[in-house]
């Protein structure tokens, strides 16, 4: 469904990302390990197209298409959902304008759906609200997964989903991502698949991932099974990494 | 004070540039235009002006209104009231039916405060009374809509409007210009008193034409714990707008809320600021103004005078700039004459927030429907104390057929 090739992306002039590959198959889920500022979130800006990420070589390739002249209209578009870790406040525009705008967009229509998905995530009051305004971490998270499932998108690229939920939500929250991933069904019978950025890895507890990837100072260091790397990391840090690639 | 010592007043003031906003020579106006005849409802107005006024939240059913005045030009065409309790009809005819009516003209402010209030004075062309008698909750809206359907022409109106002891009112005013007219001006005087125990909202749509001058002149008296709300929307082209509410808030625990939504197209300017002056002991004021430039240019001023202890005051400004042409300078002033007052005010001006475009960008909203969007939001402001009809007034006015179609 993703092919990142030789990816390198800058920001402002400064180059960020170096010479990348990333692939992501249809039914897979993905995760993406690394420090803070080794590029975990710059690589998901680039490839939902934050047009400050510039790509200076290198292509992502998304069902086919070529996304790197696409604007981030036509990503999501394209079937490309994102949550994002620190969404901006939007005064004026109310989390459940927003949702009912993109079922419309789909082809939906029915409210009601509109009114269980903000039921189960308990974000009854917050739907009246300003998206993101005063929203505490935990109901920021829960209100990008709500938008995920009223957006429908093929791939989801999710940015840190546990950072700041609570134990008893992070249950919810894992669900909620399981059936966007339609876990339910058998992999080769999916049409969904998964980025997920996880800093500590506790929301793995709750969605099973295929693979992983380590991301270290701007480049995949490694690739392999979620959970053995996640051991090895918890273990010797992520300085064991850079001893593994050496 | 006699009428001829108004018109004295006025004489000597009417070379006197207004404080603030382009001089404009009133006598490049014509004063010359027909009487027009009566209509029975408003259902008999011209279609043209009926639909224009619909813009300004009039209401051509008017089973949904207590009560409807409606001024083309100098002529007062209709004026009818359908509920107990309360008083609507020219100034003129109110005048010569209430002797104690003149004490209360060019009280609330001076006819000699600029070029216009002179004007007004020496040339007026009617205007409207409105009045709640003591004690009556006049729950359903009472429309009133000044009009100007002749190119070039000065409408002068003097507007009184007193909300009795106990009293609770809710007018909605619309201003507007027929689509054939191109320039005009028109100087609106209005004189609010708010009495012991009274409400009193007010909310006032324009929709001027694009080489119109607007100078509308008002300032209210608000009595022990009355409360007067005025709204104001102006989001469509004129090309220069002009006025300073001033509240004096003269009772103990007397409330003053402005809320503000001006779109300055390219062309027009816009010099707008409300003013409170907080003289008794448990006064509130707050004034909020939403500023959109695209392409013209805004003064979005306010002050708030504190001038006894334990008032609260609040003062908010937020302006977005859309197009590199236009300009928003906020000026809000705060003006605290003892100690133990609360006063605040917060101002901001920009660009829309790029972040906030691409976010809803990756909801797969385009970058035009995310803008739009997001100027929506911002002029959406929510009216604390408004009844449910003229909210949705409001929201009829922010919300143009033009922007239909668009998504949120």
């Amino acid at each position: 469904m993703l092919s990142v090739e030789n990816l390198s992306v800058s920001v402002e002039g400064r180059q960020i990302l170096h010479d990348l590959n990333l692939h992501v198959m249809t039914g897979e889920t993905v995760a993406l390990f690394g420090p803070n500022g080794s590029g975990k979130t710059s690589l998901l800006k680039a490839i939902i197209g934050v047009p400050s990420y510039s790509i200076e070589s290198g292509k992502i390739i998304f069902k086919g298409n070529d996304l790197t002249r696409l604007s981030m209209h036509e990503r999501a578009v394209l079937g490309i959902g994102m949550s994002f870790q620190r969404p901006p406040a939007i005064r004026g525009v109310k989390l459940r304008d927003l949702l009912v705008t993109c079922v419309k967009k789909r082809g939906g229509v029915d409210p009601g759906d509109i009114n269980d998905m903000i039921m189960r995530l308990g974000l009854s009051d917050l739907a009246e609200r300003d998206i993101n305004k005063g929203f505490s971490g935990g109901e920021i998270k829960r209100s990008e997964l709500i938008q995920l499932q009223a957006q429908g998108p093929d791939l989801l690229l999710l940015d840190e989903p546990d950072s700041g939920v609570d134990l008893i939500s992070i249950e919810l929250v894992g669900s909620v991502i399981n059936e966007l991933l339609q876990k339910d069904r058998k992999k080769d019978r999916r049409e969904k698949a998964g980025l997920i950025i996880s800093h500590a890895g506790h929301i793995l507890d709750y969605v099973n991932a295929d693979r992983a990837y380590v991301m270290l100072n701007g480049t995949l260091q490694c690739s392999g099974n979620p959970r053995e790397l996640l051991d090895d990391i918890i273990e010797k840090g992520y300085e064991g990494c850079t001893v593994c690639k050496g | 004070m006699q009428r001829v010592d108004h018109e004295k007043r006025a004489l000597r003031a009417v070379r006197k540039r207004a404080d603030f906003g382009p001089d404009l020579d009133i006598g490049s106006y014509e004063h010359e235009t027909k009487e027009l005849d009566k209509v029975r409802a408003l259902n008999d107005l011209p279609g043209d002006i009926a639909g224009a006024s619909t813009d300004v939240g009039i209401e051509t059913d008017e089973s949904c209104r207590s009560g409807t005045f409606f001024q083309i030009n100098h002529s007062v065409v209709l004026s009818t009231v359908y509920q107990d309790g309360l008083e609507i009809m020219s100034i003129t005819e109110a005048l010569q039916k209430y002797d104690w009516l003149s004490g209360y003209r060019w009280q609330a402010m001076k006819e000699d405060a600029d070029k216009f209030t002179a004007e007004a004075e020496l040339h007026q062309h009617q205007g409207y009374f409105i009045r709640a008698l003591p004690g009556s909750k006049v729950e359903l809206p009472l429309q009133a809509c000044l009009f100007m359907d002749q190119d070039s022409l000065i409408q002068n109106v003097h507007n009184i409007i007193i909300a009795e002891e106990g009293s609770e009112l809710h007018i909605i005013t619309g201003c507007a210009a027929a689509a054939s007219v191109n320039r005009g001006l028109h100087i609106g005087i209005s004189e609010f008193y708010i009495k012991k125990n009274a409400k009193m909202t007010f909310t006032m749509i324009h929709k001027w034409a694009d080489n119109m001058a607007v100078r509308p002149r008002s300032a209210a008296i608000i009595d022990e714990s009355g409360l007067f709300l005025s709204n104001y929307v102006c989001i469509k082209p004129v090309r220069t707008l002009q006025m300073y509410p001033t509240v004096y808030c003269t009772g103990k625990n007397s409330t003053a809320r402005f809320n503000a939504v001006l779109v300055a197209h390219e062309g027009s300017d816009m010099d707008v600021g409300s003013r409170v002056y907080l003289r008794k002991e448990g006064s509130r004021a707050e004034v909020i103004t939403r500023a959109i430039s695209e392409g013209g240019n805004i003064f979005a001023r306010g002050h708030l005078i504190g001038e006894v202890p334990d008032i609260k005051a609040h003062l908010e400004c937020r302006g977005l700039i859309l197009s590199e042409k236009g300009s928003i300078h906020a000026i809000p002033e705060l003006e605290g004459k003892v100690s133990n007052v609360d006063m605040s005010h917060e101002a901001a001006v920009g660009k829309i927030a790029e972040e906030e475009i691409q976010y809803l960008m990756a909801r797969g909203l385009s970058e035009e429907e995310a803008t739009s969007a997001i100027v929506r939001g911002f002029l959406d402001i929510e009216v604390k104390g408004l009844p449910s009809q003229l909210q949705a007034e409001m929201k009829k006015a922010l919300h143009p057929k033009e922007l239909k179609d668009r998504v949120l």
